[in-house]
């Protein structure tokens, strides 16, 4: 059986220095894979490759066993992949439901639509319907510019906006980093409901504990290269430590 | 472990109204309302009101002032409505005045190059004035977003070139061909009020409902509120922030058109402080200088302030030159509080 997302020998160049020198990664549906690594070990380029950011030098990616070429945010979005930035890209003024549709925004059928009045209620149900299903308190929140929420509400707006469009997969880079105890359980919890809907979830962290915690799966990069593939049931710290500084070599998963 | 009974039916019944009950929504309208900086400038200008009218009780609160008032107002509120749009978008535009000048000899030599006195003329001068006005206002959006030189300098450019080619274009000297068709159009209007006052009504009403009613409208705010999570939504943000400068030059060329009805003439010199007037406007309108934030119900009001304000001095006989005076530290005292207001949103 293909897998949802196969990506192999991904090379990426910044002139005289190679970010990714033949990276390897995948992702099923339904599980939530961790990719770890040291700073300056690819992770963010890899990223970026894979929501189309950037064109990748050398390398096939493949959606579901075919060969896909990106070439923009908007290009990995039409194949359903979605990526919440450690920045988040929330428009602060704007209130959730509002950034839940930005750029999709919805609006009214038939003339008015025409001159591109929105259907602001639909979006909104649709929103909170979202909001909702996501086990957020998002929706008491409508009318609240982004802007006066805290760390971890604004990271539930973005992680929930980018569930509603990513029906394949979805990157989440450090979405805890910034953020309290409680609001990265919230998150965590979040992630682990967004794979049960059968979204392959790639999970960006530094927190070997948190990464043990919620992946079922590890991916390690070093140097630009996949060097190691755990199963997270078994696996402890040491091991992926192990593996990021190159001190072990990781069995395959 | 099994929970105690009694907990287990509080919990049940916790989730039973959590299902049943809609989620409080936390919302506050009046209050939210009454902090509004259109409803503060609203009570601000009622104050001017009375205290012009208390000062000369016999001149300042007359039908025909009020007429003059809002009449001083309406070119600028035309410009004020792109300058909105503008700023929502987190730029600005300082070369409206200018564009106004331009605009407005241009159609006034065009008119005068005619010859006749009749609509025809008089519609050939109004689409001589928008296409100027437009013209400049691509100038100013391609400058910005392909040449990438900042707003304020490519404005403050324009500011400085759309007069002096006016002044090329008339060697210095107003043109007074106007017909007498169009100053007529400026004198007459339903419910006494003016036909230019009418059309700045409309430009108000149809940007307003654009502004917060359309994709447009919330594409503007979006760009103004973080355009790099515009770009990654897949908005053209170059493209858009084109036509908004596009849009304004094309309004200051309106409202070139506009002064020619009012004062049959180009008044080459009388419009280097319009800019001030309406960014204040804009500002005291509740727009953020900072982009994101706005409303064109809000600049509506504020631009009245600047006006009544200007009206009031000359009432009152203080010094006209008081009222730039004054213009400029409440622009000054309006972008402060707007700070104020940010950080405080912000740390929130």
């Amino acid at each position: 059986m293909s897998r949802l997302l196969e990506a192999t020998g991904i090379v990426k160049r910044y002139g005289h220095v190679t970010a990714l020198h033949g990276a390897d990664f995948s992702a099923d549906a339904g599980e939530v894979v961790a990719l770890i690594g040291d700073n300056g070990a690819g992770k963010s380029t890899l990223v970026k490759v894979l929501s189309g950011v950037v064109a990748p030098d050398e390398g096939t990616i493949q959606i579901k066993g075919n060969p896909v070429t990106l070439g923009s945010p908007l290009g990995a979005r039409a194949f359903g992949i979605e990526t919440v930035f450690q920045d988040l890209s929330l428009a602060p003024d704007l209130g959730p439901a509002e950034n839940a549709f930005v750029g999709r925004e919805l609006v009214k059928p038939g003339l008015l639509g025409w001159f591109g009045v929105l259907d602001s209620s639909k979006m909104r149900r649709q929103a909170a319907d979202a909001f909702m299903s996501m086990g957020t308190n998002l929706m008491t929140l409508l009318d609240e510019p982004v802007a006066t929420m805290s760390g971890g509400q604004r990271q539930s707006v973005a992680i929930c906006r980018s569930i509603m469009w990513a029906s394949e997969v979805l990157f989440l880079d450090e979405p805890t980093a910034a953020l309290g105890v409680v609001q990265t359980r919230n998150v965590l919890d979040l992630v682990r409901r967004v794979a049960a809907r059968g979204v392959a979830v790639v999970l960006i962290s530094h927190n070997m504990q948190q990464v043990l915690e919620v992946a079922d799966r590890v991916e390690v990069l070093r140097l630009g290269r996949r060097v190691a593939q755990f199963r997270a049931a078994g696996t402890n710290i040491e091991q992926l430590v192990g593996a990021m500084t190159g001190a072990l070599d990781g069995s395959a998963a | 472990m099994t929970l105690p009974q009694s907990d287990r039916a509080d919990s049940a019944a916790a989730e039973q109204s959590a299902v049943s009950a809609p989620p409080p929504i936390r919302r506050r309208p009046l209050r939210r309302l009454l902090t509004t900086s259109p409803v503060l400038m609203s009570a601000v200008l009622l104050f001017l009101v009375i205290v012009f009218s208390a000062i000369r009780p016999d001149a300042f609160p007359s039908l025909a002032n009020a007429q003059n008032v809002v009449m001083d107002a309406a070119a600028l509120l035309v410009m004020a409505v792109g300058m909105t749009y503008i700023m929502i978008a987190a730029g600005i535009d300082l070369s409206v005045g200018s564009v106004l000048v331009f605009a407005g000899v241009c159609s006034a030599k065009v008119m005068g190059a005619i010859g006749s006195d009749n609509w025809g003329t008089v519609l050939v001068g109004l689409a001589v004035a928008l296409a100027a006005g437009l013209a400049w206002g691509l100038f100013n959006g391609l400058a910005i977003t392909k040449l990438r030189v900042p707003a304020l300098i490519t404005t403050l450019g324009t500011l400085g070139a759309a007069l002096g080619a006016a002044n090329l274009v008339t060697h210095g000297n107003d043109v007074r061909t106007v017909p007498l068709t169009l100053i007529e159009f400026g004198v007459g209007g339903p419910f006494g009020l003016s036909w230019i006052v009418w059309v700045a009504i409309a430009v108000a009403i149809v940007g307003g409902l654009v502004l917060a009613r359309t994709r447009f409208g919330r594409h503007t705010y979006v760009i103004g509120s973080n355009a790099e999570a515009g770009r990654r939504a897949g908005i053209n943000v170059d493209n858009h922030l084109l036509k908004l400068y596009g849009l304004s030059g094309l309004l200051a060329g309106l409202a070139g058109w506009l002064s020619l009805a009012r004062f049959a003439t180009t008044t080459i010199a009388g419009h280097s402080t319009d800019v001030l007037a309406v960014i204040t406007g804009v500002v005291l309108g509740g727009t953020s200088l900072f982009g994101g934030f706005g409303t064109v119900g809000g600049t509506v009001v504020g631009i009245l302030i600047p006006t009544a304000l200007s009206n009031g001095f000359i009432i009152v006989n203080v010094e006209p030159f008081w009222q730039e005076v004054a213009t400029g530290f409440i622009l000054i005292a309006a972008v402060y509080v707007d700070q104020i207001k940010r950080r405080a949103r912000d740390r929130a």
